[in-house]
């Protein structure tokens, strides 16, 4: 009984945690283009900071 | 980023616009536009949304929508600027999602109690479980309940009933119900089952509101911006830039060459041919001299024209038209949705089954608090949880699998109306053909006729050079030295080559009621070069094909007798020409005075009420934006099927409806009586809501293949 008492509380914020996590993403879009997120990643950002040509550590 | 950002400085308010441009098909498009649009100067970015196939730019405010819209072009991607309220991303389907996340999480946690409690935890452990579940549940219900007690608040205001009547009722019966019992250490509490309620019917609430905003999106409603003012010739000779509101009768404008008309007016000075397709459906332009009538949203296409304004704003014919339309949408708003059609019979029948076993009880002495019990547990377990998802979720895979095959359906209403359809009524031009000419005669050219031909062609803005041009062009001819180029509407194109005069133009000769136009180099006769309007791909097929299913089609077109009977006497279907928009809007409500559900397919703005007035209607992607607005459906691409595949699509999920609502009606028809006779726990009826309700979901999920 007295696990129990810590056990739920704990679920429950885990669980809460898991919903304001989705409320925030809904509020910043990122569930408004669900087929562009599948294809960007076929984008080469050639030039990009990434590649070795532009380091940009010195 | 380190793209250059031109002339933009880092303190200037920038705007952002929204455009809609269907023509994106992959990441390569992506990709071009997301840096193309950069590097132009006055652009500081652009964000590309693929599902909705817009482009969000955000750019100095000083950059004007022609230049934008040029950059686009630039790229090779045709855009359209939306109005921001028409742009706004899916805010209902937004606000319901987060009502079903909470739900689901709800639903879940008070699942896991009520496990417990269902497994034999007793005494100060179920109170404690209870308590948790009431504590979850309260605020659950009071968030993601307003969608459903918002409507059924409404629909008791308006003096009649909706599924959502008995919904409200059921779950907030529940959940008092459910707090007495909490709050006197009782047995039994129905906070899952409220909750798991809400959430099944939140779920085909979500999918309802996901598929309209599909179609808006991909319709992409919007208007492009016509004629939004003229030149005003003013006495003195000067000329100043009017808006189309506040143009009046009595002034005299000044129309260039591809100029759209503001306003309604007669020709005072010029002469030139008008496209007059969007009004009329006439494909062939007219030429129009001094004195005659020229309307509102005609293209003038051939010399710059002076008209003396005779009516403008309201009462122009567009506007004609507009209101026509907006007059003929009013008597579809009166169709009422299959749900809630059988919601009239339902909510009243539940009522009374949960009123009828609340006194059957008390007369059996059972005491009013298991009465009450046993009448809350009816209404439950007939809550119209799988009736709330039978139709959203066999709808809204429907729509996804005509998507896929090149039909967008605005919402779901239209696919119950296209199911009923059983008459077709089809516009000729554009519709039933493809509304461009092209030559047949090209192969009997020599190059160099054929070199001078697009020469001449290129020069003019007339259908049928423009025909002519992208014919020759994508053949490969290489126009000839053609010199001292000049046009005279109506008459045609002159020239010098080689020293001799060649013309393009009206034949001399009888061509026999089709488009033609003539070739004539120096003294050689004359060349006819033939034009037809082809038929759309699959069209005869396509009309056999409703033939098959139950409709008869028609045709009923604003162009010419003799081209019409062409058509009809090849598709072998009746027809009738000549009529402007009123006049078809008349044949269809004279159709559905006769007892027919009119299917109407049409693409022109002659064609707007007609759409609006059919029991359901279809356009092509290439009509009329306001055609499209009014269209229940459009399709996409050259061929003409997707009206039969929509047709037989509708049919297939009306089927899936009915039987999704004949397993509601079954599961009910056994678990009634069950709580009737008091033996409903709480567990079973968790088990009989999601297990009906998976049911009806499997059961729509078989229409996956529909449109092939």
């Amino acid at each position: 009984m007295n696990g129990i008492l810590v056990l739920i509380p704990v679920a429950l914020g885990l669980g809460l945690l898991g919903l304001f996590a989705f409320f925030w993403a809904v509020g910043r879009g990122q569930f408004d283009d669900l087929d562009g997120a599948a294809l960007r990643i076929f984008i080469d950002d050639a030039g990009d900071s990434r590649t070795p040509e532009a380091p940009d550590v010195d | 980023m380190n793209r250059p950002t031109g002339l933009l400085s880092a303190e200037t308010a920038l705007v952002t616009s929204r455009f809609a441009v269907p023509g994106m098909r992959c990441a390569g498009c992506i990709a071009k536009l997301e840096t193309g649009l950069p590097a132009m100067a006055g652009v500081a970015a652009a964000r590309v949304n693929f599902t909705a196939r817009q482009v969000l730019v955000s750019h100095d405010p000083a950059l004007a929508m022609p230049d934008l819209v040029q950059a686009f072009a630039g790229l090779g991607f045709e855009a359209n600027p939306i109005q921001d309220a028409l742009g706004a991303p899916d805010s209902e389907a937004r606000g319901l999602v987060k009502a079903l996340a909470v739900a689901g999480f709800a639903a879940m946690n008070i699942m896991l109690l009520s496990v417990s409690v269902w497994s034999g935890a007793g005494g100060v452990t179920r109170d404690l479980f209870h308590l948790l579940s009431a504590l979850i549940a309260l605020p659950t219900i009071a968030y993601a309940g307003q969608p459903f007690y918002r409507s059924a608040w409404r629909a008791l205001q308006a003096g009649h009933s909706n599924m959502d009547v008995p919904i409200s009722i059921g779950v907030s019966l529940a959940t008092a119900l459910s707090l007495y019992e909490s709050a006197t250490h009782g047995a039994h509490a129905y906070f899952d089952s409220a909750v798991m309620l809400l959430f099944f019917l939140l779920a085909g609430r979500w999918l309802d509101a996901v598929m309209r905003d599909r179609a808006r999106d991909g319709v992409s409603a919007l208007l492009k911006h016509m004629a939004p003012g003229a030149l005003v010739l003013a006495d003195d000779g000067g000329s100043h830039w009017h808006r189309a509101d506040a143009l009046q009768p009595g002034m005299t404008l000044l129309v260039a060459s591809g100029e759209r008309l503001a306003a309604d007016g007669l020709i005072l000075d010029g002469r030139s041919h008008f496209d007059q397709s969007l009004i009329t459906g006439e494909a062939m332009p007219v030429a129009i001299g001094p004195g005659g009538r020229v309307l509102a949203g005609t293209l003038n296409c051939g010399d710059a024209v002076q008209v003396t304004v005779t009516a403008a704003g309201a009462d122009t014919s567009i506007a004609d038209i507009a209101r026509l339309m907006r007059d003929a949408a009013q008597g579809r708003s009166r169709y009422v949705r299959i749900a809630d059609r059988a919601a009239r019979f339902y909510a009243p029948a539940v009522h009374a089954l949960a009123l009828l076993s609340f006194i059957g009880w008390m007369l059996a002495g059972a005491g009013w608090h298991q009465s009450l019990l046993i009448a809350v547990a009816v209404l439950i377990i007939t809550c119209p949880c799988a009736l709330g998802l039978a139709v959203p979720a066999a709808q809204i895979v429907a729509s996804g699998a005509l998507m896929r095959a090149g039909v967008l359906v605005k919402d779901g209403s239209a696919l119950e109306r296209l199911a009923e359809a059983d008459a077709c009524v089809f516009d000729k031009t554009g519709t039933l053909t493809l509304g461009h000419p092209e030559p047949i005669d090209l192969p009997r050219l020599d190059p160099d006729a054929a070199g001078v031909a697009l020469a001449l062609a290129r020069c003019s803005r007339h259908p049928l050079s423009e025909a002519l041009r992208t014919a020759l062009a994508a053949a490969g001819i290489r126009p000839r030295q053609v010199t001292l180029i000049s046009e005279t509407p109506g008459e045609g194109l002159r020239g010098q080559w080689r020293g001799q005069v060649v013309r393009l133009g009206r034949p001399t000769i009888e061509t026999g009621g089709m488009m033609a136009t003539a070739l004539v180099i120096g003294n050689a006769p004359e060349q006819i070069i033939r034009f037809i309007d082809p038929l759309r791909p699959h069209a005869a097929q396509t009309i056999s094909e409703l033939q098959h299913l139950g409709l008869g089609s028609r045709i009923l077109s604003g162009d010419a007798a003799a081209t019409v009977a062409m058509v009809a006497a090849e598709l072998g279907i009746p027809g009738e020409a000549g009529l402007d928009p009123a006049t078809k809007l008349a044949r269809i409500n004279a159709l559905t005075g006769a007892g027919a559900r009119v299917l109407m397919v049409g693409d022109g703005l002659n064609d707007g009420p007609a759409l609006a007035a059919g029991h359901v209607s279809m356009a092509p992607a290439s009509a009329a934006d306001a055609s499209q607005m009014a269209a229940d459906a459009v399709f996409l691409g050259s061929s003409l099927a997707p009206v039969a595949i929509a047709i037989r699509a509708a049919r297939a999920t009306q089927a899936v409806v009915r039987q999704n609502f004949a397993l509601a009606i079954g599961y009910n028809i056994v678990a009634v009586p069950l709580a009737m006779a008091g033996l409903v726990t709480p567990l079973i009826a968790a088990l009989a809501m999601s297990g009906s309700s998976i049911i009806v979901v499997a059961n729509a999920l078989r229409l996956k293949g529909a449109a092939r």
